[in-house]
């Protein structure tokens, strides 16, 4: 067991370089600024007073890496700084509530759509060039392709519009599970839509490269029974390429939910995240990018230390 | 009932789109010949489809101020009329003519997002074939740049670094070039690195040929062939991206027509019944399909797999 703890804190620790130097970008973006974030915040027309007043309040006098240590121990304790647009108050204070939003909206997508999408996937491998292969593969290629606001307002005019499900997410402060779900059904619906389409092709691909190898091959000319070949030799080695289609998959859905999310009003950080991008808001943008970045990273680890405990070479690898 | 509808409309679209596919491969073996008569007769249908939609877009793209009725920023009537004989599909919110913006809309979205992916691949495959070429430092520290960067979904380091640099066009084509352009060096260090090794590189340099004539006469040749098809799959990923940030009011600023933000401003009218602000967002939808039909045929084609 020793071995599998080391790899997975490898693992943890190259996920945490990542981070440390996405976060360098993340904050340095903002030193690409022609001027100064001051400046750029004001305008033109600001007088030197107020640029300089600015300036102090936000420690731009200070020298780069000096602030962007303020930033990171900041952010470490949770003080992602204050929001430029609306003064004074705390970023955290915007984010916290629209977190648990964005993470309902992604996992209850996900709940929807891997198990969709990996039925599906096998299913066509399994029946390959067959009728409904060619059509499942030409509606998830032009799944693919469609936009997701496309996707969200195909959805809103068909079902939104007979009254069976709400066409704005407004989340009421004390709404149960079912209230949620309901109220959040066509947001997630578009997102499992447009994921779905990618995960099952990335599925469909690694079950067909795995059933062309020879020892597929092995156990079929023995006789075996197709759903046997399929679940005791076939699955456990596609454990490895289907995590990873989970994985980048999920961390599509971070990308996704940005535009859902502004399409059906819904408070998460996505539109949170819009707004401040059009008010120049440069310190919940930052916030938020960071969080999304660190999703990003996390899913691509997961994935990455489940396809190594999935393979024995790579876990024994000298 | 509406749902019913949907289907029936879904199947006569399908069945007019695979009539449409048929009669174009029929029309284009006819005027073709040899090797591009060949490979057309033998295209499927979907591929036949996306040549067809793609040539219906560039001509409409090059022609529009001839095609559209009207112009493309003026206002022309009273706001959100309905379709009619003398405005087709109605009035955008400030009363312009929606038809003629979606025509104008062809050449402004389509034309934005080309130029942003050919940037993408100016950047992308000078410094990928660079790392390949150079090797070295120049080539470790562009990898752990790329890598970095790619650490961080894409749209959301677009919608960082349009924050920091405002939004405006120029800004926009820059910003998404340079993070497209990190998934072309990529592909082309992967692929330059294959012929970098090839004995005829050895020799040329033995010859003394400098870097230059070393990327553009020696390499670029031999890694053209899957660049192109990589072109494809980008143009999709910028133009949806594109779309998407134009539709967020991060993009194409208006008055410019252009797809994605105009269904922002018309998406008002979905919630009353009016289709007219998917019209965009299928154009959208339509070309990338179209795309991605005739780049799968290409990939197959020179996969040489048979069934």
């Amino acid at each position: 067991m020793a071995h599998v703890w080391r790899m997975i804190a490898q693992r943890l620790a190259l996920g945490l370089l990542t981070l440390f130097v996405v976060s360098i970008i993340i904050f340095g973006a903002t030193e690409l600024l022609p001027g100064d974030f001051a400046q750029a915040v004001l305008g033109q027309a600001a007088t030197p007073e107020a640029v300089a007043n600015i300036r102090r309040e936000l420690g731009l006098d200070q020298p780069v890496y000096m602030r962007y240590f303020d930033w990171l121990f900041g952010v470490l304790q949770g003080d992602f700084g204050t929001s430029l647009a609306q003064r004074g108050r705390p970023v955290t204070d915007m984010i916290l509530s629209r977190l648990g939003n964005t993470f309902f909206l992604a996992i209850y997508a996900a709940a929807m759509a891997v198990p969709l999408a990996l039925t599906l996937g096998v299913l066509v491998a399994l029946w390959r060039n067959s009728l409904f292969d060619r059509i499942a593969n030409s509606t998830a290629l032009s799944a693919i392709s469609f936009p997701e606001f496309f996707v969200a307002y195909i959805l809103i005019f068909v079902l939104a519009q007979s009254g069976y499900f709400p066409s704005m997410a407004r989340m009421p402060a004390g709404a149960d599970l079912g209230e949620k779900l309901y109220r959040a059904f066509l947001p997630a619906l578009t997102l499992t839509l447009v994921v779905t389409a990618h995960m099952m092709r990335m599925t469909r691909a690694a079950i067909i490269n795995l059933l062309a190898s020879p020892y597929i091959e092995m156990a079929r000319l023995k006789g075996m029974r197709q759903s046997r070949v399929i679940v005791h030799h076939a699955l456990p080695n596609a454990i490895a390429p289907i995590a990873n289609v989970v994985a980048i998959n999920l961390a599509y859905l971070i990308t996704g939910v940005v535009v859902v999310e502004v399409v059906f009003v819904y408070p998460g950080l996505g539109q949170l995240m819009v707004d401040s991008v059009s008010r120049r808001d440069i310190p919940v943008v930052q916030a938020i990018a960071l969080i999304f970045a660190a999703a990003y990273v996390l899913l691509n680890l997961t994935a990455d230390v489940i396809s190594t405990l999935s393979n024995p070479r790579l876990l024994y690898r000298k | 009932m509406t749902l019913l509808m949907f289907f029936v409309w879904l199947a006569v679209v399908i069945a007019v789109s695979i009539a449409l596919a048929w009669g174009f491969r029929a029309v284009a073996t006819a005027v073709t010949q040899g090797e591009m008569q060949r490979a057309l007769r033998n295209a499927p249908l979907t591929a036949a489809f996306g040549m067809l939609v793609i040539f219906v877009y560039l001509v409409v793209a090059i022609l529009a101020p001839m095609i559209a009725p009207f112009p493309e920023r003026e206002v022309v009537g009273s706001q959100f009329m309905p379709w009619s004989a003398e405005h087709w599909l109605g009035t955008d919110a400030l009363g312009r003519d929606m038809f003629s913006r979606m025509i104008y809309g062809t050449r402004n979205t389509v034309g934005i997002a080309f130029a942003t992916t050919a940037l993408a691949f100016l950047i992308g495959s000078v410094f990928g074939l660079l790392a390949a070429t150079v090797g070295g430092w120049l080539d470790q520290g562009l990898s752990r740049l790329v890598d970095v960067m790619m650490a961080i979904p894409s749209l959301i380091f677009a919608l960082l670094l349009l924050t920091i640099f405002g939004t405006s066009v120029i800004t926009l084509i820059m910003v998404i070039a340079v993070i497209d352009s990190t998934r072309v060096f990529r592909l082309s260090r992967a692929v330059a690195e294959g012929v970098v090794v090839m004995d005829y590189i050895e020799a040329a340099r033995l010859r003394g040929e400098g870097l230059v004539y070393l990327i553009t006469r020696e390499i670029l040749p031999n890694v053209t062939a899957p660049l192109v098809a990589e072109f494809g799959l980008r143009f999709c990923f910028v133009f949806l991206s594109i779309s998407a940030l134009s539709f967020l009011g991060l993009g194409i600023q208006p008055p410019t027509a252009d797809w994605g933000s105009m269904v922002r401003e018309n998406a008002t009218l979905i919630t009353f019944g009016d289709i007219t602000p998917l019209l965009p967002a299928g154009a959208i939808a339509l070309l990338t399909v179209a795309v991605n039909f005739v780049v799968d045929w290409q990939l197959y084609r020179a996969s040489g797999l048979k069934e």
